[in-house]
Formats: C-alpha cells, sequence, structure tokens
C-alpha cells in the first residue's frame, strides 16, 4: 500500500486519528495488513556504509527493521547509533532497548533521544544474560525489568513525565513494543505473561522463533481466552534454518529456542538443508499467517538476511503490496520537496 | 538454602497464611513500635528479617517484598531481578539460562502461587521498579508503616 504521505527523510510523518505514533508500521498494522519486521545484525565496525549495507537487503520486503541491542549479551554498534543512521535516510527501525546494559537514567533518556531522532517504535526487552555473551566479565545491570520498561516508556509518553514526576515538555511519540516466548516453560502462563506487559503498555509483540506450530496455537488460543486479541498487534518469529546441524546447535546453546525433533530430521533428510531450511519457513509463515490475531511475521535471519526477501516473496503475504523503501517512489519525494 | 528454597515454595500456602497473621500482629503493635522509635527499630529487625527470610527464601534484602504475590519465590533470586515473570530464556528442563543449575525462579513462583489462595490473581499485578534506596533495609517495617498510613 501506497499513503499519499509516504516519508522523506527528515520529513516527520502526522500522526493519524487514532495513532500513538507518526510511524509507518503502525499504520501498517492499524490498516489491517500483515505485517513483515526483520533484525538488523548491527557491524563490529564504526563505519555507517556497512549498516546501510546491511538494511538494503531488506528493501521492498519488510516494513520495519529491528535495530538489536547487544543481542545474545555481544557487543555491536548501539541500537541507539543504528537507528540514527537509519531514521536518516527514513527507514522504520524499531529501537530494542534491553534491561541489562543500562539503569533508568540512562535508558529513559534513550527514548527521549530515539524519538527525537524519527524513532518510532521501541521494543523493551528485558536482555540476555552477560554469561551468553562475549563480555561475561560485565556487570548485568537489570535495574528495571521489561515490564517495568514499559511502563516507564508509558509514563513518558502519556503522562510527559520521567519516573521520578519530572515534566517533559514534549512526549516521546512511539509505538511500543515487547517480545514473548510462547515456547518456552511455564507455557501454560506465557498468555498470562503476555496479559501483563500489554497492561504494561505493549502495543505490538514480536515472539521468539517459532518452529513448532501446536505451541503456538495453543498460546494464541489462551491469548484469545484472556480477550486480549484486540488489544495488541502480534507479530510471530521466524526464521530460516541453514542445516540440522545448525538447528540442533541452536537449541542445544541458545536460551529459549525450542526446535521441534521433526524439524531437525526435515532438515536432515534433505539434499539441500538450506534449501529446505527457507522452505520450512515459508511454510510456517503460510500457516502462521492463517492464526487468527496474528498480524505479521518478524523475520530473524541472523547471517542469512539475503534470504529474506526470497521467503518474504515465496510466501505471498505482502500480496503485492511493496513496503516502502529510500528510493521507492522517486517521483512523490520530489513533488514534496518541491511543495 | 536452596533446598530450604523450595521447601518454601512447596509449603507457600501454609506460609502464606502465617505472614498474614504475623502481619496483623505487626500492625497492632504500632503505638509500641512507633513508641521505641521505627529508626531505632530498623537495625535490628533488618537483622532478625534477614537471618528468618535469609534461611527460608535465600531473601536477597531488597526491602520491597512481594513473596506472597510470588508464590513465595524470592524473584531477587533470578539473575536478572525480574519482578513480573519469566524470561525468554528458560531451558527446556526448566532451569535459569543464567545459573544452569538453578530451576527458573519464575517456574517455582508460578507453582507456589497456585497453592496460595489468590496467588494466581496476584501473579498477575504489574509490579513496578524496584526502589534501590530499600536494599537491605526492613520490609516488615515498612509494611506497618504503610498500613497504618505513614508512608505512602
Amino acid at each position: 500500500m501506497i499513503f499519499e504521505d509516504e516519508p522523506v527523510p527528515g520529513y516527520p510523518l502526522p500522526i493519524l486519528p487514532g495513532h500513538t505514533s507518526p510511524g509507518r508500521l503502525e499504520r501498517v498494522l492499524r490498516a489491517g495488513q500483515f505485517a513483515v519486521t526483520t533484525e538488523l545484525d548491527p557491524p563490529d565496525s564504526a563505519d555507517p556504509e556497512e549498516v546501510y549495507r546491511r538494511a538494503r537487503v531488506f528493501d521492498g520486503c519488510v516494513d520495519a527493521i529491528n535495530a538489536t541491542d547487544g543481542s545474545g549479551a555481544n557487543c555491536h554498534m548501539s541500537s541507539m547509533a543504528v537507528c540514527a543512521l537509519l531514521t536518516r535516510v527514513g527507514y522504520a527501525p524499531v529501537m530494542q532497548i534491553s534491561c541489562r546494559d543500562k539503569n533508568r537514567i540512562a535508558i529513559q533518556g534513550d527514548i527521549l533521544g530515539g524519538a527525537a531522532m524519527g524513532v518510532c517504535n521501541v521494543l523493551c526487552l528485558t536482555g540476555d544474560g552477560v554469561q551468553a555473551g562475549d563480555h561475561p566479565q560485565a556487570l548485568p545491570v537489570f535495574d528495571l525489568d521489561a515490564l517495568t520498561l514499559l511502563e516507564t516508556a508509558r509514563t513518558l509518553r502519556d503522562e510527559h513525565r520521567f519516573l521520578s514526576g519530572r515534566k517533559i515538555s514534549h512526549a516521546p511519540r512511539v509505538l511500543l513494543g515487547a517480545a514473548e516466548n510462547p515456547f518456552a516453560k511455564p507455557t501454560e502462563w506465557r498468555a498470562e505473561r503476555l496479559a501483563k506487559k500489554v497492561a504494561a503498555g505493549a502495543q505490538f509483540i514480536q515472539t521468539q522463533w517459532c518452529y513448532d506450530l501446536p505451541l503456538l496455537r495453543s498460546f494464541m488460543s489462551r491469548v484469545e481466552d484472556l480477550g486480549l486479541l484486540d488489544t495488541v498487534f502480534i507479530l510471530v518469529g521466524v526464521g530460516p534454518l541453514r542445516s540440522a546441524k545448525s538447528a540442533e546447535w541452536i537449541r542445544t546453546h541458545v536460551p529459549g529456542v525450542h526446535i521441534p525433533d521433526e524439524v531437525v530430521k526435515r532438515l536432515a533428510g534433505a539434499s539441500d538443508s538450506a534449501l529446505e531450511g527457507r522452505r520450512l519457513c515459508i511454510d510456517l509463515i503460510q500457516e502462521i499467517r492463517t492464526l487468527k490475531g496474528v498480524h505479521g511475521v518478524h523475520v530473524m535471519a541472523y547471517r542469512q538476511e539475503e534470504a529474506v526477501a526470497e521467503i518474504i516473496q515465496r510466501s505471498g503475504v505482502l500480496g503485492g503490496r511493496v513496503p516502502w523503501y529510500p528510493g521507492r517512489d522517486p517521483q512523490a519525494n520530489t513533488n514534496r520537496m518541491a511543495s | 538454602m536452596y533446598a530450604v528454597r523450595q521447601w518454601s515454595v512447596r509449603h507457600a500456602r501454609g506460609l502464606n497464611a502465617f505472614y498474614r497473621a504475623f502481619e496483623s500482629a505487626l500492625v497492632a503493635l504500632h503505638p509500641l513500635w512507633k513508641r521505641l522509635g521505627y529508626e531505632r527499630l530498623e537495625r535490628p529487625v533488618a537483622a532478625v528479617e534477614r537471618s528468618v527470610k535469609g534461611l527460608l527464601f535465600d531473601c536477597r534484602m531488597c526491602g520491597q517484598c512481594i513473596l506472597s504475590s510470588t508464590g513465595m519465590s524470592c524473584p531477587m533470586n533470578c539473575p536478572k531481578n525480574l519482578r513480573n515473570g519469566p524470561c525468554g530464556g528458560v531451558r527446556a528442563n526448566g532451569h535459569c539460562e543464567v545459573r544452569p543449575e538453578m530451576k527458573c525462579v519464575w517456574l517455582e513462583a508460578v507453582a507456589g502461587a497456585a497453592r496460595i489462595p489468590g496467588g494466581m490473581d496476584a501473579l498477575r499485578q504489574v509490579q513496578v521498579a524496584v526502589d534501590r534506596r530499600l536494599q537491605g533495609k526492613s520490609s516488615w517495617l515498612r509494611v506497618v508503616r504503610q498500613r497504618v498510613g505513614e508512608l505512602k
């Protein structure tokens, strides 16, 4: 879909009635479209071109790009800086904020700063423990947790004040998101946890990688029972697995990733396992889109980012829609910049 | 101690009932505490609280106890200090992502809460951010002063 007021880099979009942010992701979600988001693997580099190069591979197939905040507790270019670079050229980033590395003073400053740069979506995360990453010697902060971070962001946005009560003059107009893992224990309580996140301010959810549809279905039906389907946009996490061996490694080493045995067997039995992994991902997306209450997918294709465009196109979830990217509407931009 | 901590979660119902009675008794004695002076009582009471709750719950003395809302499983034992539910990193065997030898504090909390009347509703409450200034202070005295309206 094309909005007549698609962004020109540096030009903020108007906030539509009933919307909390001027962001394109919120517009797509509220328009009832099936949204696609993805994750940019931040470079171990100070070169901005590396960020742009990594963003460009998603052109035309995603509505928003998550800028991860030291994911897996590994050190990379900061989420804030990746967002600054992306908003500069008009991309719609989802700024991830993890509670692992920053206290409430730093985090609130980042939310204000991010919004000032044009960040319209903030994903509030607890964050992986420092033991998972390349600096296990570091101090884990965890001053806030994902829930209190959501509440903090909502207080800034809706009550125009810091946690301390001190007023802010211009509130950050951001769509608030959170993560959920329907596949980790206690599975029977995961929907309740989602309800808490919604109560604390979450408007959209990106889930952990889904390879187990029955578990997702039971989670979604519990979400429906709790009356949450109309209150939150749920984007289910998906991603291609490269091989049976890497699936095995991920499920034993990456905290909270659940990959059923059938999936590993399907990959092991294929002649081209990477191709089979992409096929499996497409199959999952097509099943997931039929579930009631699912508003999109979040494609996490770590080190296979170049496969995202093909997966999304083949899955057909965009239905011919071309999400905005710099240079999509050259004529419209010229007209508006002139006016 | 880990084994005692697990015993406490298994006996969440009884411990919660005991605490309710204990709290009411503390509140009833407010005139006495006031005469003795809350400031003066802070250190000895905190010391008692530390040893009792330390034994039963591996209490970390955050000073703003929510054990009754977390099925008698102390959330400050979570390496991420999560007070609102488990993170997404819980292992397939139900153990902690950060400390693999320990069962997830929140799996215990859900089990403990199911044993306490109204425990699951309490678990659904959104807990506010921790006030780090209260670290090491007595939660008991704070609760009494809140209940009688001396603190908000």
